[in-house]
Formats: structure tokens, C-alpha cells, sequence
């Protein structure tokens, strides 16, 4: 199988938005275009369990066609490497799924194999979550509300670097914080192989009232092909541009 | 996919395979974890564990990692498996596989009970082990006592759950961030010998420690000050401190070193026994000294009592 390329964003936010374009809507635009939105909605124990902002945070990875997940604060750092790689196997089944589709006919699915030919799969799945080059843009709410939840982000980021390097193939992130200084959306780090040098970052950031996830979103998909254009001037990298099913 | 939390069935349930047709009947609940639940099953008259997968996916992996460890020779690792199917409920389609029921007590059990010589023993099995399955090709990933299981009798350690088990060169597929070396800023997360080494190296301070120690702000000192202060681990600290900085390549290397400190440090500290074996003489003495009194007490009653029925009779 050729050697592609996963696209992700990570959304981390701990409720509603209220500025701005539809984040499920924003979601959907992600995914025609071939990338995935994953959302982790980060509660503290005081927190009580809003429906309305969880509810927000799963339509949006599933117009994404992503993964969400509701974790207390001092669980983000295992469910941040955990959701991003989930999503990742999640992603190439989905390509998997449509080529057997196309060989087998309507309905069949990896999971309608018997179990030793769907380990087979399982083990080319594994190589190519392995071997894949993996783009995540990372989007983290400032809102008021999140700022004594900042520290553990941070670090769950930095962890989230070091489980994604020892992978084999090639890493890209970057880091955007919503709502900015003066604009809704302000990109803090562009594209890197490493998320190392974030401590600084987070800690000038001044927090507002207002949290505009849609439009951060759509800023996030623009970035993406900013990325391409810079890597196509090297070598041409061909992208998957199926999302899961 | 069909993700299934709530895996508990009563005893007695009967499971049947989607694609092989076998059945199997549930007998016990024996664990859940975060992969799934495993019961103690009945398949014809012999015992069987049989584990129901949250995620198909990953129990799929843990199969083919078991596959692999049913073609090496040698002592066992982890348990045979004997089948791996689907079995259709009402409420969606669960993955389960039945594997070879292991009896036995959970290290993290024995570790609690046993004292700290245990430890250094069990610590050489398990070396010896992981030098096995790292000559396969794979590391253990998610090392940690409750995934470690001594066979009844014996003491003989096994390796129970392999959902971590990943191929040397790649990302280590489950970790446990107790055990975990990147938790600590001691190395990355690529499955090589070494990452499980420092895991070693956490079950020993688990062990010394009688729980999980927090991780403070400076985690790597904070783990070099505690093994080198504190009396259980101060005298392997050479080796520990080796294996937690990565410089052992192999599994046999660092067991040689340890079993070489853990002879060594018994010569030099000879006391301990002696002063256990001291505390059993005097309670031997004052149990003596409790006789003595009893036989007295018992005479002086018997005797009252003789005179007693005399006096009567006359």
C-alpha cells in the first residue's frame, strides 16, 4: 500500500461556543476535504456534566467523522495519545472498507470477516497507522473557564508529541489558541515535526469571555493546505482524501 | 464499530461462536480491565478463560500476538489460545477469544503480601521471560503486576494479558503511565528491550514503596533520590539505576547484574536473619514460662479437689 498521509484536528474545549460560524457545520467542511475532527471535552470535578456542551462536542466529531471523548482534567494526557491514534486506525479502515466495498459488493465491511482473515487486515492497518505521515492541528479553547485547566493541556500536549515520534513515519503539528489576542483565532505554532518550546506559549495567553470554536475550526482546515503547498514544493505527497465511513 | 461497556453476563450463560460454532458456558467473573472482561468458561469439561472484547479491533491484535508466541518453544509465556470467534447478542456483536485458564495469584497480590525478598526473586524470573520474548521480536508494552500471574504451585511467573505486546522498532501500542518510561522523562515510547526494563524498574519501587508514588514537578530526580535513599532498593541501586536510564540493552545483561548484587548484598548484611531468629527464642521462652504457671495452677486445683473429695468421703 502507498505511504499517505492522515490529516487531523484536535479540538480541546470545555464547552459551548458562542461567536461565530456552526462548529458542527465547520466540521462537516472539514471532513469533504479529507480531515478528520476529533474532540476532547476537558470537565474538572466541579464541573457538572452540561448537556448542551457535550452535546456540542460529539456533533462535531461526528460531522467530523472523528472520535470525541469527555475526560476529567487529570485523565487528558492518556486520552489525548489514545483518541488521536484511535482515530487514526478509525481512518484507515474507513479507506479499507470503501476498497472492499468496491470489491465485494454493497455491505461488506472488515467486520463482517471471519476473525483470522480480519486479523490479516488488523496487521496492515497496524503498518500503515505505523509507517503513515500524520498531520494534527491542534485547537485549544482559552476561554475564561479553561484557564486553571491550561497546565495539565500543556502538558498533555507535550506527551502527546512524545508517543507520536516514536512512531515511524513523519509528524506535523501545529498549534492554534481560540479565542487570540486581538483576532478569534490565533495561530501560536506553525507546522513542526516536534511539540517541544510549548511552556512559554501558554503561559501569556490572556483568557476572554467568548469562544468562537467555528470559526477556529475553519481557520484550522485553511492551515492544512498551507502545509501541502509548502510540502509540494519539496516532493508531491500523495494524501488520502477518504474520510472514515 | 460496536463499542459494548457493559460486558457482565450472569453465570451459566451460554456462548456461541459466530464462525466456528463452539460452545462455551460462563462460569465466574474473574476481572475487567480497560480492554474488556474475563471469566472462567466451561468448554466440554475442561476450564477455560474467556475474555469479551470492548474494542474487536485490539482483542484482533492480541490474538495475532499470541499466535506468534504459540510457534516459539521453550516455557510459556502467556496462556495457549485455543479459539477466537464473535458471538451475536441482542445488543450488538461482542469478539471474544478462550485461552488457557491460568490459576494462580496476580503479582500486584503477592507483592502486598510477600516480603521484599520476594521481589529480587520474582524480579529474576520475569527478566529471564522478557529475554525470551524479546528474542521474538516483541516487547511486552504494558508491563506492570497486574498483568503478571504466579502459577499455583510453583511460584512460576506468567504474563497474562499481551494487549500491549508491540514489535520491536514501533510505538508502544498500550502503556500504563505509572510504568510508562515517558511519564517519568526517562526515554520515548518506541517498543524497545529497554522500555520494559524501566517498567522492571517501577514494579521494584511499586514494591518498595507499597503503592504508587506520585510523580512530582522534577520526576527524574525525584526517581533517582527515592531509589537511592531508600533501604529496600539502596543495595540493587547499580543496577536499578542502569535499567532506569536505558543503558541495558538486553534483559539478560541487567538479570545478571541484579543476581550478582542480590548475592553479594546478603553477605554483607547478615544481621537480618539473626535478629529475626532472636525474636522467635524469646517468644519460645516466655511461651515455656506460660507453661510453667498453667501445670502449677492445674496442681494446686487438683489437689483441692482430692482433699475436698476425702473430707467428703469421710
Amino acid at each position: 500500500m502507498k505511504k499517505g498521509t492522515l490529516k487531523q484536528i484536535l479540538l480541546i474545549t470545555d464547552g459551548c461556543s458562542n461567536e461565530g460560524e456552526d462548529p458542527v457545520a465547520m466540521a462537516a467542511l472539514a471532513r469533504e476535504q479529507g480531515i478528520t475532527v476529533n474532540v476532547i471535552g476537558v470537565l474538572d470535578q466541579y464541573d457538572t456534566e452540561d448537556s448542551h456542551g457535550l452535546q456540542e462536542v460529539e456533533g462535531i466529531a461526528q460531522a467530523g467523522g472523528g472520535i470525541s471523548q469527555i475526560v476529567q482534567t487529570k485523565q487528558l494526557a492518556q486520552t489525548v495519545q489514545m483518541v488521536t491514534k484511535q482515530a487514526m486506525t478509525q481512518t484507515i479502515k474507513g479507506v479499507i472498507n470503501q476498497q472492499l466495498q468496491d470489491i465485494l459488493g454493497d455491505g461488506e465491511t472488515v467486520e463482517d470477516l471471519p476473525p483470522e482473515k480480519r486479523g490479516k487486515v488488523m496487521e496492515v492497518v497496524d503498518e500503515v497507522g505505523e509507517t503513515a505521515d500524520l498531520h494534527v492541528c491542534i485547537l485549544v479553547d482559552t476561554s475564561a473557564s479553561m484557564k486553571n485547566k491550561l497546565p495539565t493541556v500543556r502538558e498533555a500536549l507535550t506527551d502527546l508529541s512524545l508517543s507520536l515520534s516514536a512512531r515511524m513515519g513523519e509528524n506535523q503539528f501545529c498549534l492554534f489558541l481560540f479565542p487570540g489576542k486581538r483576532k478569534s483565532v490565533q495561530k501560536v505554532i506553525s507546522w513542526t515535526p516536534q511539540l517541544d518550546s510549548i511552556k512559554r506559549i501558554f503561559e501569556k495567553i490572556s483568557s476572554h469571555g467568548i469562544t468562537p470554536t467555528g470559526p477556529a475550526i475553519k481557520e484550522a482546515v485553511k492551515s492544512f493546505s498551507s502545509l501541502s503547498r509548502k510540502q509540494s514544493l519539496v516532493d508531491d505527497d500523495e494524501a488520502y482524501d477518504d474520510g472514515p465511513r | 464499530m460496536t463499542a459494548q461497556d457493559n460486558l457482565h453476563f450472569a453465570p451459566g450463560t451460554l456462548i456461541i461462536g459466530k464462525w466456528h460454532q463452539n460452545h462455551y458456558q460462563l462460569v465466574k467473573w474473574l476481572g475487567s480491565g480497560a480492554q474488556g472482561t474475563v471469566y472462567l468458561g466451561r468448554d466440554g469439561r475442561r476450564s477455560v478463560a474467556i475474555k469479551l472484547a470492548k474494542d474487536r479491533a485490539s482483542l484482533i491484535s492480541e490474538v495475532n500476538v499470541l499466535k506468534q508466541f504459540e510457534k516459539l518453544r521453550g516455557d510459556p509465556l502467556g496462556p495457549s489460545l485455543y479459539d477466537s470467534d464473535d458471538w451475536l447478542t441482542r445488543g450488538g456483536t461482542i469478539g471474544f477469544c478462550v485461552m488457557e485458564y491460568l490459576d494462580g495469584v496476580s503479582l500486584s497480590e503477592a507483592l502486598k503480601r510477600k516480603p521484599f525478598d520476594w521481589t529480587l526473586v520474582y524480579m529474576l524470573q520475569l527478566l529471564k521471560q522478557l529475554q525470551q520474548l524479546h528474542n521474538s521480536g516483541y516487547i511486552f508494552g504494558d508491563l506492570k503486576p497486574e498483568n503478571l500471574i504466579l502459577m499455583h504451585p510453583g511460584h512460576a511467573i506468567r504474563c497474562l494479558d499481551f494487549g500491549g505486546a508491540t514489535r520491536i522498532g514501533r510505538s508502544v501500542r498500550e502503556y500504563t503511565e505509572f510504568y510508562d518510561r515517558g511519564y517519568w522523562g526517562f526515554g520515548s515510547r518506541r517498543a524497545e528491550p529497554s522500555y520494559d526494563l524501566f517498567a522492571c524498574v517501577m514494579i521494584m519501587i511499586y514494591a518498595a514503596a507499597g503503592k504508587r508514588i506520585a510523580r512530582t514537578n522534577e520526576p527524574q530526580v525525584q526517581l533517582i533520590h527515592f531509589v537511592k535513599n531508600h533501604p529496600k532498593l539502596a543495595p540493587y541501586r547499580k543496577t536499578v539505576m542502569n535499567a532506569m536510564r536505558g543503558n541495558y540493552s538486553t534483559a539478560d545483561i541487567m538479570r545478571r547484574d541484579l543476581l550478582q548484587e542480590v548475592m553479594t548484598s546478603r553477605q554483607s548484611n547478615p544481621q537480618m536473619p539473626q535478629s529475626r531468629r532472636n525474636v522467635r527464642k524469646t517468644n519460645a521462652v516466655s511461651n515455656r514460662s506460660g507453661w510453667k504457671s498453667a501445670w502449677l495452677a492445674a496442681s494446686v486445683l487438683l489437689t483441692a479437689y482430692i482433699v475436698f473429695v476425702i473430707v467428703y468421703v469421710m
